[in-house]
């Protein structure tokens, strides 16, 4: 049976921005979460803060072009905006821990079915890249997860109970990948959006924890 | 007399780094914030067994280089000189390729204690604090629990974090004076604030030196209480030939694509 289509990154990026509300503080991890700060929705202002210290920044330079003492957490140049400000690290990590970020947008390896995070090791690799990643999924208000719904030879990535070492306990609240949108509750994990095409039975199947079908489920919306 | 903790040349800022002593690092990993100059004059010196304090063990100059940066080391100068001992980093391998702190520690040569950013901040702080560890919430149920004191507060778990202090701090700001007062610019602030007043000397690397006075006194990032030298990178340099090998290509190409992203 050839599977049905999943979304692109650009397209996950694109659902995931759909969540930012007007004034949010967002912080986005490096890869495609990033991607979200080119598409937050007309209308709403939303700050995006770096761990390397700076909030209210604007998109990403052209290559090449930008000031390298202006980088977001993944090295990358991005546009001076007014109102921006910058501090150190440990101010940085305040705003972090203290609550003070509404949104952290970041990639996962495994979530398990209560919200438990696992993103900084590979078992194989021994050597884990914890990086702010635990600081941000224990401090930030709401955490998403964006990420692909399998590993690439097809293993649910979505667990009862994570494998690899664990990020943070009971944290995700959202998760958005390739081909559902699935939101971490109390009762267990509800399935409220799907790819085009994909019926709840079929990302159920790729699923290990089962999923509380959400009786208002429908195909994910991007506007 | 007056003040002066300017000193003249980066062999000289760091002539009395012995081995085995316990070195901070500042920057995030991006060499905008790295004390590149000071790194080198280590190297030159060549002090082992050196335990390192920073967020990232170092991708290396060839990547700064091919980027375009003129002050192009990090930490990785010191790990692929051979004179680390241990690494205390968030971020001590690269998720794209095999750095040199990684081969050096799957070879046994090099040992590693791997800490959550925030974490690393804070143990820091509480170094500069006179304090005797912070209570965080961050790592409950992780590896990075293993081993530690914890404590119910408010019915919710910490772990009690104990500071971490160095015998000398390298960082690097924009200005700087015969005081010590610092100030940073945009993103280059990171660990290297932090940093300032952890250690017992903290030895600062400044584009640019002013007269007392001429940074304003309520928008000093770094008072000078915590500085103890302060040198300036030179004006012009000497532009060196980069040799790329087919490794250093191959890694840089990959850095490259994951900019891209």
């Amino acid at each position: 049976m050839q599977e049905k289509e999943r979304l692109d990154r650009q397209t996950i990026a694109l659902r995931v921005a759909k969540e930012f509300q007007d004034g949010n503080v967002v912080n986005l991890g490096i890869g495609l979460p990033g991607l979200a700060c080119n598409f937050v929705p007309a209308g709403r202002e939303v700050l995006f803060h770096a761990e390397i210290g700076v909030l209210g920044f604007g998109e990403m330079t052209a290559p090449g072009e930008g000031d390298w003492e202006l980088v977001n957490a993944g090295g990358q140049t991005v546009h001076e905006q007014p109102g921006m400000s910058c501090f150190d690290h440990a101010e940085a990590f305040v705003m972090i821990r203290g609550g003070h970020v509404d949104v952290s947008v970041m990639g996962a390896f495994q979530v398990s079915e209560k919200g438990d995070l696992a993103n900084y090791m590979v078992p194989e690799r021994q050597i884990g890249v914890i990086g702010g990643a635990m600081d941000l999924a224990s401090g930030a208000k709401k955490l998403i997860i964006a990420m692909n719904h399998t590993t690439k030879d097809g293993q649910p990535r979505v667990l009862k109970q994570c494998t690899y070492p664990i990020t943070a306990l009971n944290c995700v609240k959202l998760l958005i990948t390739d081909i559902a949108v699935i939101e971490v509750t109390e009762k267990g994990m509800v399935l409220k959006e799907v790819a085009p095409e994909w019926t709840p039975e079929e990302v159920q199947r790729l699923t290990e924890p089962t999923l509380i079908v959400d009786p208002d489920c429908h195909e994910i919306e991007l506007m | 007399m007056p003040v002066n903790k300017i000193v003249d040349s980066f062999d000289e800022a760091v002539a009395d780094i012995e081995d085995g002593a316990t070195i901070m690092i500042g920057g995030f990993g991006i060499v905008a914030g790295a004390p590149s100059l000071l790194l080198e004059a280590l190297a030159r010196k060549g002090s082992k067994d050196l335990t390192m304090v920073s967020n990232v063990t170092g991708f290396g100059k060839m990547v700064w280089k091919q980027l375009g940066f003129k002050f192009a080391e990090d930490p990785d100068i010191l790990v692929r000189n051979g004179q680390i001992k241990k690494a205390i980093a968030t971020a001590p391998v690269s998720t794209i390729y095999e750095n040199n702190f990684e081969r050096l520690l799957r070879a046994g040569k090099v040992e590693l204690e791997t800490v959550s950013q925030g974490t690393l901040a804070e143990r820091i702080r509480a170094a500069k604090a006179g304090l005797g560890g912070v209570y965080v919430s961050v790592g409950v149920g992780t590896v990075v629990e293993e081993g530690k004191e914890t404590k119910i507060i408010d019915g919710k778990k910490y772990i009690l974090e104990l500071p971490l202090k160095a015998d000398f701090a390298l960082i690097k700001a924009h200005k700087g004076d015969r005081w010590g007062n610092l100030v940073y610019r945009r993103t280059s602030r990171t660990f290297n604030a932090v940093m300032a007043g952890a250690a017992t000397v903290t030895i600062a690397e400044v584009e640019e030196i002013v007269e007392l006075g001429e940074l304003d006194a309520d928008a000093i990032h770094t008072p000078g209480i915590y500085v103890d030298r302060v040198v300036v990178r030179p004006l012009v340099i000497e532009e060196e030939e980069v040799e790329i090998n087919a490794e250093a290509k191959e890694s840089y190409e990959k850095f490259k694509e994951r900019k891209g992203n």
